[in-house]
């Protein structure tokens, strides 16, 4: 699940981070909206909301992330279960705020010079982007998005609570609803197994942000 | 930046950006009737008879269902207030303790006995190994997992509380705390070397160097991620409804859903009910960013004003 997460939420966190430095203000505002909307609400809060609004609205299954393309790479998107598609929209919608962010402080650390040179060889908006900013953005946006990326897999301990199993934490009510079962060592585990997936990782994000480091001290 | 990857719009470019602007604002428009007030009509989700309890004060819920989202909101309130006093006050002293157990690495305790300065050092590197396995566990763990630990397995070692907005302030603390003490450590890591130096100098000890110059100075450079992480304290404490049953504004609003649904079947009043308590939970936390910045600029104008210059780590906050 986090991989898919994962990858949609950088797509989409992408684009809305280019909406953010748009010429167009119409363009900025629906950037901005979007970040300051998920990032002042709980996730509980947009994972309730996909889990009731969608059934309503007549898609129970989440069908439209059915794409064919997608779903021969990914075959959890043909799985029947709502929730799992449900908890799956929810956190990649709002980790994509928090990739917008980091991406704009990618972009913001990248030298005016650069932006500049770029100008003055006569490259439009976009192509300044695409061959110059963003190239040079996601370098330094590695450790912010590493980060969020630590956060999102602790987010997804939350789709349990909507019966997603496919999640570490999904094993905790199960475990802990039979009576025969010590609690202690449920939880252990648990812990354990989070801190497997996020301690290798902060430890990486740690490696990266050194070598960029030393990279610029030369 | 923004004003650096274009030049400044002279007449054709500002004609152009009008109509460029107000075509977009027309497909914007015809986007959001198309995907979300259509789907909306055709469910029937902006009926009166949905709407009603939430904004009409003549329907007969309106009264009840404002009273209990109030009341969920006093609780939300007073969870979060604790969690954040509480997170604040043990966050700084881990961070003092960090960075005490590490500015004591190479002490050998030589005006001690040799068998006590030996057990002098190894309790230091116990206390170092200790500190650094609880800020990892801690922080490793998602929230959800601390606060199912904290309502389920405390009482089974004999630790209970008779209100339930404790469970939810511990496990909230056990998290925060440990995110706002690495916060503190390394802003006062990352101050000039020249301060900690200038008051050994004048004879102050390491502990004292930290209290009174390191960490106050910790404080302002460090006040946007602090701030965040308050936002985020106030966010997780939705997830008492969810994990230990706390009447927070979440839970609230899930409780009345499922009694609406319960009376009457056809009522399905999810999509009002959590539009307005997302609605709410935007509205305070950005209140409460506003309210922030305002206090950071403030203290920032009363001296140090090179603290407005010092590079902030982009602040991640991790619900």
């Amino acid at each position: 699940m986090c991989v898919l997460a994962a990858v949609g939420a950088l797509i989409i966190g992408a684009f809305i981070a280019v909406l953010r430095i748009s010429p167009l203000p119409p363009l900025r505002g629906v950037g901005t909206a979007y970040v300051t909307l998920f990032r002042n609400i709980p996730l509980t809060v947009v994972m309730f909301f996909t889990a009731f609004a969608l059934p309503v609205l007549g898609s129970t299954n989440a069908d439209f992330l059915r794409i064919p393309g997608l779903t021969s790479v990914f075959p959890e998107l043909r799985s029947a279960f709502p929730f799992f598609h449900f908890a799956l929209l929810a956190l990649t919608l709002y980790t994509a705020a928090f990739v917008c962010e980091a991406l704009r402080s990618g972009i913001n650390a990248v030298p005016l010079g650069q932006v500049e040179a770029a100008r003055s060889l006569g490259l439009t908006f976009a192509q300044n982007l695409r061959h110059i900013v963003l190239p040079q953005a996601w370098k330094y946006a590695v450790v912010p998005l590493g980060s969020v990326i630590i956060a999102m897999l602790k987010n997804s301990a939350l789709a349990s609570a909507f019966g997603a199993s496919a999640v570490l934490m999904g094993v905790v009510p199960e475990l802990v609803g039979q009576k025969d079962y010590q609690t202690e060592p449920v939880f252990v585990g648990v812990v354990v197994g989070y801190l497997i997936m996020t301690i290798p990782l902060g430890l990486l994000i740690d490696a990266v942000e050194r070598s960029q480091m030393k990279a610029a001290r030369r | 930046m923004s004003s650096v990857l274009y030049d400044t719009p002279g007449p054709r470019t500002r004609r152009i950006t009008v109509i460029a602007s107000i075509l977009a604002a027309i497909a914007l428009g015809y986007g959001l009737y198309r995907l979300v007030y259509q789907p909306l009509d055709r469910a029937g989700q902006l009926s009166m008879k949905l709407w009603g309890p939430i904004v009409d004060p003549d329907n007969k819920y309106f009264d009840q269902v404002w009273k209990i989202l109030g009341d969920g909101w006093v609780n939300t309130l007073k969870a979060a207030g604790l969690s954040i006093v509480a997170s604040l006050t043990v966050g700084v002293a881990l961070a003092l303790l960090r960075r005490q157990l590490r500015d004591l690495r190479g002490h050998r305790f030589l005006s001690w006995p040799a068998p006590a300065a030996l057990l002098g050092r190894i309790g230091l590197a116990v206390g170092r190994a200790v500190s650094r396995v609880w800020v990892e566990v801690w922080r490793g763990t998602p929230v959800v997992t601390t606060l199912f630990f904290v309502f389920l397995v405390l009482p089974v070692w004999g630790i209970d509380f008779d209100d339930r907005m404790w469970f939810l302030v511990l496990g909230l603390t056990l998290y925060n705390s440990v995110v706002i003490g690495e916060i503190l450590r390394s802003g006062m890591d990352n101050l000039p070397k020249g301060q900690s130096e200038a008051a050994l100098a004048v004879g102050l000890g390491p502990a004292l160097t930290s209290r009174l110059v390191l960490l106050p100075q910790a404080f302002r450079v460090m006040l946007p991620a602090l701030i965040s992480q308050v936002v985020v304290i106030l966010k997780d404490t939705s997830l008492g409804g969810l994990v230990i049953s706390y009447d927070e504004a979440l839970g609230a609003t899930k409780l009345m859903v499922e009694a609406f649904r319960s009376e009457t079947p056809s009522l399905a009043i999810g999509i009002p009910m959590y539009f307005t308590i997302g609605i709410m939970y935007i509205a305070v936390n950005y209140l409460l960013s506003k309210l922030a910045q305002y206090v950071q600029r403030r203290v920032s104008q009363r001296g140090y004003r090179t603290a407005k210059q010092a590079v902030t780590p982009a602040s991640v906050p991790a619900a």
